[in-house]
C-alpha cells in the first residue's frame, strides 16, 4: 500500500518549503508536515509520525482579533476538507503553553489526475506581531 | 510467463557500433503466457518483434507507460495496426484533459505521421487507465501513477506465482532522499515494485550525471539500485540506457556497481533481445 502519487509530490514540495506546510487526507488526518511547521506545533514529525484529526486538531486554540474563539467550521482547512475548494484567513493561534501568535492560512484541496479528492494542504503564513 | 526485451536505450534510438551490444531501440518489452501476449511500450524496439516469429495473430495488448516519443514512435510501424483481422487494444494513462484517443492522435497524423488515426484498418480498442487493476487473459494487471513528466504509469504484471514489474521512466528520488525514507508508503511506485521476481527500471544516468539532470523525470543507477534494495525484488534490471552511454560504458559500470553493492540486489544491465522466464 502507498499514497497515491500527488500526495507523494506534495510532500516532497513541502520538504523543499520554508513556509510551515501542512499535508492532510480527505478526513483531516495530518499525513505530513515540515520542519517550519513543526516549529509551529511544538512537534517533530520524527517523533509523532501520522496524527489523526482529533489529535493535531486539539493542539492550538484559534481566536479572532478579539479573542473570540474560532468555530472549527470555520477554519480555512475543515472548510477546505468540507467543499474541497481554497480558502484564506488571517487569526489568531494558541498553543496548549500559551503562546499566541498571528497567523494567515491558505488552504487548497489536492484533485489528482483521475479529478478525485485525495486531500488538503494548510501553508501557514507567519506574521512579524506577535504576542 | 516469458519476457523478451526488444528495446532498453532511452530518450532516441542509436544506431551505432559502440551501442550494439546492449542494444539501441527504445522502450519495448514482450510479455507471453499461455498464448496470450502484452507488448510494454511501442518504441522502435517494437519493430523486433514485428520481425520476430512470436508476433501472432488475434489479439494484442499494448500496454503504454507514458506517450513520450521514445515509448511510441514504433507505434505506427507494428504490424497488427494494420491488420483487419487483428484485435488491437491500447492501454494508456488518463491525461487531465484530452482523451488518449486525442493525445495519441497528434503522433497518427500529418506532418508526424502519414496515417490517421482512424485509418488503421485493425480492431482498435483504446483503454484509459490510472491506478487500476484489469486482468488480461491469463495477466493480472496493476497500472499506477508514478513520478515523471506528464501522465506517466508503472505495471506490475502477475502470472500464476510470478511478478514482473515494469518502469522504464521514474525519478523517484526527485524532491526526497528514499535512503533516509522511514515509511515505505511515501515511495513512489512502492505498489508496484514491492517484492517482485523481476523489476526492470530506469537507470538511466550514473551520480554523476544524474546531479546536473535533476527533474528530468530519470533515475541514477546507483538510486535505481537502492530502489531494488527497498522493494526487496528478487531481480533487478537497469533500463532506458542514456544515448550516450557506449557498450564499453556500460560494461565499465557494472562492474562498478557490482564491486560497490556486492551482493544487495541481484542485479544487471538490460540488453536487447535477451529473453528472461520467471
Amino acid at each position: 500500500m502507498a499514497y497515491p502519487i500527488e500526495l507523494i509530490l506534495s510532500r516532497h514540495l513541502a520538504e523543499s518549503l520554508a513556509t510551515p506546510v501542512f499535508l492532510t487526507d480527505t478526513t483531516g488526518n495530518l499525513l505530513f508536515y515540515n520542519e517550519p511547521a513543526e516549529d509551529i506545533l511544538g512537534k517533530r514529525f520524527e517523533d509523532t509520525g501520522e496524527m489523526s484529526v482529533e489529535e493535531w486538531g486539539t493542539i492550538f486554540k484559534n481566536k479572532d482579533d478579539d479573542g473570540n474563539s474560532i468555530p472549527s467550521e470555520d477554519l480555512p482547512l475543515v472548510k477546505t476538507l468540507m467543499t474541497q475548494l481554497p480558502y484564506h484567513l488571517t487569526f489568531w493561534i494558541e498553543s496548549l503553553q500559551g503562546t499566541a501568535e498571528r497567523i494567515s492560512v491558505t488552504s487548497f484541496p489536492i484533485i489528482g489526475r483521475a479529478k478525485t479528492f485525495l486531500g488538503a494542504i494548510a501553508i501557514f503564513w507567519r506574521s512579524d506581531s506577535t504576542a | 510467463m516469458n519476457i523478451t526485451l526488444w528495446g532498453v536505450r532511452g530518450s532516441i534510438p542509436t544506431t551505432s557500433p559502440d551501442t550494439a551490444a546492449y542494444g539501441g531501440n527504445t522502450s519495448c518489452v514482450e510479455v507471453d503466457a499461455d498464448d496470450w501476449m502484452l507488448v510494454l511500450d511501442a518504441g522502435t524496439g517494437i519493430q523486433g518483434l514485428n520481425r520476430s516469429k512470436n508476433l501472432r495473430k488475434g489479439r494484442i495488448d499494448i500496454l503504454l507507460t507514458h506517450l513520450h516519443i521514445d515509448h511510441i514512435q514504433g507505434l505506427g510501424f507494428f504490424q497488427p495496426l494494420f491488420d483487419p483481422e487483428a484485435e488491437v487494444h491500447i492501454w494508456g494513462p488518463a491525461g487531465n484533459s484530452q482523451s488518449l484517443r486525442a493525445r495519441l492522435g497528434r503522433y497518427f497524423s500529418p506532418p508526424l505521421f502519414p496515417v490517421y488515426f482512424r485509418n488503421l484498418t485493425c480492431n482498435l480498442i483504446l483503454h484509459e487507465i490510472e491506478k487500476s487493476e484489469f486482468t488480461i487473459g491469463p495477466f493480472s494487471v496493476s497500472s499506477d501513477y508514478v513520478i515523471h513528466p506528464g501522465p506517466t504509469v508503472g505495471f506490475r504484471i502477475q502470472n500464476q506465482d510470478s511478478v514482473f514489474t515494469y518502469i522504464p521512466d521514474h525519478e523517484f528520488v526527485l524532491g526526497s532522499n528514499p535512503l533516509k525514507l522511514k515509511d515505505l508508503r511515501w515511495l513512489s511506485g512502492r505498489t508496484l515494485a514491492d517484492g517482485a521476481d523481476l523489476l526492470l527500471h530506469d537507470a538511466q544516468y550514473t551520480t554523476d550525471e544524474y546531479q546536473k539532470k535533476q527533474g528530468w523525470g530519470h533515475s541514477s543507477m546507483d538510486d535505481t539500485i537502492h530502489y531494488g534494495k527497498l522493494n526487496q525484488v528478487k531481480k533487478l534490471l537497469l533500463t532506458h540506457h542514456d544515448p550516450m552511454h557506449s557498450d564499453e560504458q556500460l560494461n565499465l559500470l557494472k562492474t562498478q556497481l557490482r564491486e560497490k553493492y556486492n551482493s544487495a540486489v541481484d542485479f544487471d544491465i538490460a540488453v536487447e533481445g535477451s529473453r528472461i522466464e520467471l
